[in-house]
């Protein structure tokens, strides 16, 4: 009696364990790439929906033309800064790596280096469509070892929008385009004192929105003084100069002077999707730094469509600090198409890739999601020209542009001047305080010796 | 797993000169059954464990590198001169110590005490209410706090009929955060005292009435020693509990604004997961460790002072 207890007992835990053990090797298993099936990895989130509606199509189109293959579309519903770090967590296991991806520009080389992407260069060769990207859409995803790893989605700048309609009842000038960083300030000041209850102006800053507070906040106007974040004849990471302390004091003016959103707001994660979809269209924002992909979201096909919106929104550019020459500045970054290294079938990740940079998909993709063609026959294209009118005002500003130095560790020192921000924009630190914890992390994250001495 | 090894401890009494080969044999019997649990347990947590306390000693990047150095102690350097990381331990222990040691602690207890002999309505009504709150998910939790603590939300809207308002979650971050984890934990510590409060024998009350304590008297005299243990092992579990407490403050400020309100889980996961560096990150989980170590020995010493 007593043994049969045990028995039982132990066939049990046994049956128990067996259970587990193999319900665990049947979910690593079935994400495990078959050299048959794609899997493709993206970013699907708030107001971002173009890029989904974009490889559904995609997936139905590949699996016509390649019978017997099949993609697996694998969203990841996350903001900004829980994207990369999904996706990066992905790629640390081969069981679990996509075969192609969604990658942001400036996180590509940090990718490179931990070898989570594979070099492109030998299908690129083979694929005559190469030859129509622009020699800077081709520079974009090339690593250190000079070979090429992503094929561009497409580029954007960044400049302000501002809200005719309440420009006009404040009695400020329409069409608007200011000279200096002050010109910006006193026409926010006046929306103040004129329209209460509307923001007069919103920087993205801090933590919340991510990269989008570095590139589209501090460092549009960082480019915009005589510095840079990186001196490329020295060498060096410039994380103390002027410009950056001006930056900084120019996000503090916003914030706690009235001019910007409430800081609570402001880091709120999901604080640029309310931007766009929220203030802007209800007319509760005058002046916003911001992308040229933003519109996107108000055609027919967005998330937020809004047939107003270009006869209300104006754009300008964003000035220099002083209006010193070239008198107005913009970033540029981009997304690109990369093929992961764990892939067990590179050639067909590739096509997937190529397919979705044809011309007929690149020129789609470029018009619902609002982005600067990188293609010369899609930026000619009649239908792209025509569909969206900031086309060409956006497209002007490549004249002036930066792009972000495209190192390693760049990730790693936009996270610390997103901290910066923050602890400027809550008035928990100074301007010159935040700037030199900026320096010190700074040095500790690229080495005192490649940071120069503020 | 703790329930299948009860058998085993209750048995251990064998005779002193019980026949070796027969006892290694009963031992092995009954261990087998727990063979399968054991080797689960191996592969699942003290894998992960080791490896974590391994990646604290390295700068294992989750991007950036492909390979990873052993650093030995720079992680740790680096921690006690990053003044962020410093504050966020200070949080921590003011977390620990407002929510769990004063917040829930002593609200649990003053809930016992006035429920003892009150009638069964009242107590089916407040237990209900209070346990609701411990039932309800912890992120459930954070949001119901959020939308009533938000500039617009609940709180504010009452406030505004006697013209005041409050914006705690970003002006006192701190103190929204142990508030809502108070009003969370409160009922644990409610029912770990109530069960202790019904072993006082009710008689040792009455005599010390008949001689004269005031009920702080008898509080403090009679009923504390007695449950004492109980006193204890709640601390002690609801410290060890609060220390790890991430989601709650994670959705309700994020661990902002700036790092107002990041205690060290948060500070960590920002560090591991959002900056990258899981070397750095599981370094500070060590310390974390050792923290609520710290505190469990504080407790063990208390009731061995107790004792003696």
């Amino acid at each position: 009696m007593h043994g049969r207890r045990k028995l039982v007992a132990a066939a049990g835990t046994l049956l128990l364990g067996a259970a587990s053990l193999s319900g665990c090797t049947i979910s690593s298993g079935s994400s495990s790439a078959s050299s048959k099936t794609i899997t493709v990895a993206y970013q699907e989130y708030g107001d971002f929906t173009q890029l989904n509606t974009e490889m559904q199509s995609l997936k139905t189109q590949y699996e016509k033309a390649n019978p017997g293959y099949t993609v697996k579309l694998e969203p990841i519903q996350a903001s900004e800064n829980d994207y990369y770090t999904k996706l990066t967590l992905m790629n640390r296991s081969a069981s679990t790596a996509p075969d192609v991806m969604y990658e942001d520009t400036f996180l590509i080389d940090s990718d490179i280096q931990a070898g989570y992407l594979a070099p492109l260069d030998s299908y690129l060769s083979k694929w005559s469509d190469w030859s129509e990207f622009t020699s800077t859409a081709k520079s974009a995803a090339v690593g250190s070892d000079g070979k090429t790893y992503g094929v561009p989605m497409g580029t954007d700048t960044r400049a302000l929008y501002y809200n005719k309609t309440l420009f006009k009842q404040a009695g400020l000038p329409v069409p608007w385009q200011p000279k200096t960083w002050a010109d910006v300030l006193s026409a926010a000041q006046t929306i103040k004192s004129k329209l209460p209850g509307v923001t007069p102006i919103n920087v993205y800053s801090g933590k919340g929105s991510g990269e989008g507070s570095t590139m589209q906040g501090l460092e549009m106007l960082l480019y915009g003084t005589a510095n840079q974040l990186y001196d490329s004849s020295s060498k060096k990471w410039v994380p103390s100069s002027p410009g950056m302390l001006a930056a900084l004091n120019f996000i503090k003016t916003v914030y706690t002077t009235g001019l910007g959103p409430d800081v609570q707001d402001a880091l709120n994660p999901n604080f640029g999707t309310t931007v766009q979809t929220e203030l802007i269209p209800e007319g509760k924002l005058a002046i916003d730094l911001d992308g040229s992909w933003v519109p996107g979201n108000w055609t027919s096909t967005g998330s937020k469509p809004w047939a107003a919106w270009s006869s209300t929104i104006g754009e300008a550019a964003m000035p220099t600090q002083n209006g010193q020459a070239p008198g107005s500045t913009s970033m540029s970054g981009g997304w690109v198409l990369s093929v992961g290294s764990h892939s067990a079938n590179k050639q067909a990740a590739f096509n997937f890739v190529a397919l979705a940079e044809n011309k007929e998909n690149a020129l789609n993709y470029d018009v619902i999601a609002s982005q600067i063609a990188e293609r010369t026959d899609v930026a000619s294209d009649p239908k792209y020209l025509s569909t969206n009118p900031t086309t060409g005002f956006f497209t002007n500003l490549v004249k002036v542009t930066h792009f972000r130095p495209a190192y390693p560790v760049y990730p790693q020192i936009s996270d610390q001047i997103q901290v910066a921000m923050e602890s400027v924009m809550t008035g928990q630190s100074s301007p010159s305080a935040a700037m030199s914890t900026l320096a010190t992390e700074t040095s500790s994250i690229a080495g005192a010796s490649n940071v120069a001495t503020g | 797993m703790t329930v299948a090894t009860q058998p085993q401890t209750a048995r251990i009494p064998v005779k002193g000169g019980a026949r070796r080969p027969r006892r290694v044999r009963r031992l092995f019997g009954r261990l087998l059954p727990l063979g399968p649990a054991l080797l689960l347990l191996a592969i699942f947590f003290a894998g992960p464990l080791i490896w974590s306390v391994y990646t604290a000693f390295t700068n294992m990047a989750l991007s950036g590198s492909a390979s990873t150095q052993f650093t030995g102690l720079e992680n740790f350097r680096r921690m006690f001169s990053d003044p962020a990381f410093v504050k966020s331990l200070e949080l921590t222990v003011l977390f620990v110590i407002g929510s769990a040691v004063i917040g829930q602690n002593l609200l649990g207890m003053l809930l016992a005490l006035i429920l003892r002999g009150r009638n069964a309505i009242v107590r089916t009504i407040v237990n209900g209410v209070v346990i609701g709150a411990w039932v309800v998910p912890e992120v459930v939790a954070g949001f119901a706090w959020y939308a009533f603590l938000y500039k617009t939300g609940t709180l504010n809207s009452l406030l505004h009929h006697i013209g005041l308002s409050q914006d705690w979650l970003y002006s006192m971050p701190m103190l929204a955060v142990i508030l809502a984890n108070t009003w969370r934990g409160t009922a644990f510590s409610m029912l770990v005292y109530s069960a202790a409060l019904s072993d006082v024998p009710p008689e040792l009350l009455e005599a010390a009435a008949v001689d004269g304590a005031s009920s702080w008297k008898r509080l403090r005299y009679v009923t504390v020693p007695l449950i004492r243990r109980s006193i204890v092992s709640n601390l002690m579990l609801i410290t060890l509990q609060t220390l790890a407490s991430f989601g709650l403050i994670y959705v309700m400020t994020g661990g902002g604004p700036g790092n107002a309100s990041s205690t060290t889980p948060l500070y960590m996961y920002q560090e591991a997961f959002q900056f990258y560096q899981l070397g750095y990150g599981t370094a500070m989980a060590l310390v974390l460790l050792v923290l609520g170590a710290l505190f469990s020995l504080i407790y063990l010493r208390l009731i061995k002072l107790e004792d003696s």
